[in-house]
């Protein structure tokens, strides 16, 4: 009989902590399949972080390190400088994680040009916490901590961070997807991949954007969250490729 | 007699932890610090090191964190302001059970506080490196020789317990120089296995996990009781400490670093006019060398805490002594260095107050 | 007798390197040494000075406050540390650019033009030297081969075409007659 689905090897059997409909669970396969198809599962080293992807090392089929809240790229800058071309070092973070305390260590991983791959969840909320406002939360959004809808005013505007650090030279790639429909999934799957291997080809700072939800903070039902993300986040927020050296890039 | 070489002890200290085997520095500019990042900087790629400027102390010591992860012989090194910024990573790589080394080249604060020598940073040191229940090995060396001689013990130590080491020296200490000789190092240095370390599962052993996360309180308290009973460990057997003429001493100096070297003169020019003072120099600051003070608190008339901070040793001292005898306090503060002179006038008053036999 | 130096002066007159050269006479001589630098701001600022202890005991504090030796190279350095020398003490003081002398008959002051007698005899820069070769000469504090042999180590291999001119400069102030 012919095997038309199973479960990666890159993943763990614990059961995950994660809200019915959440995106984190569809991330977290592409990444693991990507890892297993690449053939890199046992050599990699992840790094999580502090928010909702706080306990990913249990879910994930290989080595883990915890980082402190917005420090996984400096984190595995400092893994990936020892283990040099042996292994595989990648961050899994989320929008409070990266692009809020963290946005020194993004920033500078990036221009440092580490070969790393990232992996950064934008579901424009905090979801851990309980719903506060994220660096990427848009104008006008409710969240817990913007009552009255993000007033740009006081609160500032969203950080766009593909738009942002494709303007570094030491970013390799770049690229927004998304997780809310099967072509967008593929497509996200094979941008996670190429993040992989161009760590692997020793090319250097990846990044893969992926836009995501929060049907629990959000108020919605999953299928809902994935409508509200189409409609709202997805016109703030851009999908494509911001940055590949391998097309020419800005050097 | 081995070669001598006259260094800045900040450089000696880089020289001594790439002959201890480390191999990889992250760190951050701050005075009175730099000579070690800078020599660093020089020496890690012509030895296949990795040295890297990091954006702040709080990435430095991160990196620290993800090169201790995977099993590195690791260091950083900042001085006051850095530390405090370093304080959340030390957390969390004390919790996550990583040996590294981190050096405080102390200068005066609070605050931006100034770039000369201090002792401010003790509570730090000792009492909270961190936020949570913790301790790291602090080293306190008193001369450039003896910063020479720790550097691998701290790291040695630190793989031991898997408990971070922290070397806390002065600005007097990172600056000055003075002759020394490095440790014979005809064998080559060879470095302890770490079969915890996150390098890769290789498909032959489950995953390992670098965590200090523990949601359910009770294996929270598993996880911190465990690591309390290697400071036990560490408490019985790593004290270091030196006596000077502390056996008929009527009082008796506790001094540390840079201070203890003063005190040291100030108990000469004390013997020299008939005066019985004493010296007891911790040289690590935890574990304290506790037992030592109180055995010297048996016949001591009274001790006195010299420091350059407003007091903050002396309180280690004051529960080591546990009320046998009064336990007074001598410091300046702001980055100034005390004089033999005025620690020894101290002496003479507090022995005229104390006065009388034991 | 134990030697508690200062050196004084602007920066770029070499006051650092004039007492490594002192420190590394007594690592020559097997005494005890400790050589500590002013340093940060204070550096930009355009004045620099160093403490040197050359002892046969331990050193306790490195700090010289009270010099037995002083060398002063520039006036702020001169106004600034003349007072502190102990009294017996020697002081060598670079007259081209301190154009003051002290009353204090308890200390021995050598004026030197060393930094005139550096720009004549084309030694520009080693104006340093010059005044370590006088004081020297007045304190016999080591011997003369001693204090060649560490200039001898303190001039780096990058710099080793300065070393004649560093050895020819410690000779012009060894010979100065004031």
């Amino acid at each position: 009989m012919a095997v038309v689905f199973e479960k990666t090897r890159g993943l763990t059997d614990v059961a995950t902590h994660y809200c019915p409909g959440c995106g984190h669970g569809i991330v977290h396969r592409l990444v693991a399949e990507s890892l297993v198809e690449l053939d890199v599962l046992e050599k990699t080293v992840g790094v999580c972080p502090v928010g909702c992807s706080v306990m990913a090392y249990d879910y994930f089929n290989c080595d883990f390190i915890e980082a402190p809240h917005g420090r996984a790229p400096a984190v595995a800058t400092g893994a990936k400088r020892v283990l040099g071309d042996k292994n595989i070092v990648f961050t899994y973070q989320g929008d409070g994680d990266l692009a809020a305390i963290g946005t020194a260590e993004t920033v500078h991983s990036a221009t440092r040009g580490e070969n790393i791959t990232i992996i950064f969840i934008n579901n424009a909320i905090y979801g851990m916490t309980g719903g506060q406002m994220a660096p990427t939360t848009l104008p006008g959004q409710v969240t817990q901590t913007t009552p009255y809808g993000r007033d740009v005013k006081t609160a500032g505007y969203p950080v766009r961070v593909c738009e942002m650090l494709s303007t570094l030279d030491g970013v390799y790639y770049a690229e927004r997807v998304a997780v809310d429909s099967v072509p967008h999934i593929n497509a996200a799957k094979a941008a996670i991949k190429k993040a992989f291997q161009n760590q692997i080809d020793g090319k250097g700072f990846s990044i893969v954007e992926v836009v995501s939800n929060c049907p629990t903070n959000w108020g919605l039902s999953p299928a809902e969250s994935m409508q509200w993300l189409r409609d709202n986040m997805l016109p703030y927020y851009p999908l494509g490729v911001y940055k590949d050296k391998d097309k020419g890039g800005n050097e | 007699m081995s070669q001598q070489y006259m260094m800045k002890g900040n450089e000696a200290l880089a020289e001594a932890a790439l002959r201890a085997g480390c191999r990889y520095f992250f760190g951050y500019p701050i005075t009175p610090q730099t000579e070690l990042s800078a020599y660093m900087s020089k020496r890690m790629p012509k030895i296949g090191g990795t040295f890297l400027q990091a954006e702040s102390e709080i990435a430095a010591i991160n990196m620290v964190l993800g090169a201790s992860s995977v099993g590195a012989r690791v260091m950083t090194s900042s001085s006051s302001p850095g530390i405090s910024l370093k304080t959340e990573g030390i957390s969390y790589i004390a919790g996550s059970d990583l040996p590294c080394l981190i050096v405080n080249v102390q200068r005066g604060g609070p605050g931006l506080g100034g770039i000369q020598p201090s002792q401010a940073d003790y509570f730090q040191a000792t009492k909270a490196p961190g936020h949570g229940d913790l301790h790291i090995m602090v080293f306190a060396p008193a001369s450039i020789q003896e910063i020479v001689d720790m550097v691998g013990r701290a790291f040695d130590k630190a793989d031991q317990y898997r408990v971070p080491a922290m070397l806390l020296a002065d600005g007097a200490l990172g600056q000055m120089m003075e002759p020394i000789a490095f440790p014979d190092e005809s064998e080559e240095k060879k470095l302890p296995e770490k079969p915890w370390a996150a390098t890769g599962t290789k498909g032959s052993r489950k995953p390992n996990i670098i965590n200090s996360l523990y949601l359910n309180p009770n294996k929270l308290e598993d996880s911190v009781r465990e690591r309390f009973e290697r400071y036990e460990k560490i408490k019985e057997n790593e004290v270091l400490y030196e006596e000077v003429m502390t056996d008929d001493a009527d009082l008796v100096l506790i001094a540390y670093g840079i201070t203890s070297r003063i005190c040291k003169t100030a108990v000469n020019m004390a013997r020299a006019e008939g005066i019985k003072l004493g010296l007891l120099r911790p040289i690590t600051l935890w574990p304290f060398p506790e037992k030592a003070i109180a055995k010297i608190a048996d016949h001591a008339k009274a001790f006195m805490s010299v420091e350059m901070s407003m007091g903050q040793m002396v309180d280690d001292v004051r529960l080591a002594v546990n009320g046998k005898c009064p336990v007074r306090f001598f410091g300046r503060t702001g980055g100034v260095i005390p004089t033999p002179d005025e620690i020894l006038q101290a002496a003479k008053d507090v022995l005229a107050s104390v006065g009388g036999d034991k | 007798m134990d030697k508690n130096i200062v050196l004084a002066g602007f920066g770029g007159q070499g006051i650092l390197f004039a007492g490594k050269v002192l420190a590394y006479t007594g690592m020559i001589d097997n005494l005890h040494v400790s050589w500590l630098p002013s340093y940060g701001p204070e550096m930009r600022g355009g004045t620099a000075n160093c403490s040197v202890c050359i002892s046969e005991n331990e050193i306790g504090s490195p700090r010289v406050l009270n010099p037995n030796i002083l060398i002063v190279m520039n006036i702020q350095s001169y106004d600034r540390f003349i007072d502190t020398v102990v009294d017996g003490g020697g002081v060598v003081i670079n007259s081209t650019l301190i154009n003051k002398k002290t009353n204090n008959e308890k200390i021995n002051c050598v004026y030197i033009p060393a930094t005139e007698m550096a720009n004549e005899n084309g030694l520009q820069g080693l104006a340093n030297i010059i005044c370590l070769g006088a004081m020297l000469k007045q304190s016999g504090m080591t011997s003369y081969k001693t204090m060649e042999e560490a200039v001898k180590k303190c001039v780096p291999a990058s710099k080793a075409h300065l070393l004649d001119a560093n050895l020819k400069a410690l000779k012009l102030g060894y010979d100065f007659e004031g």
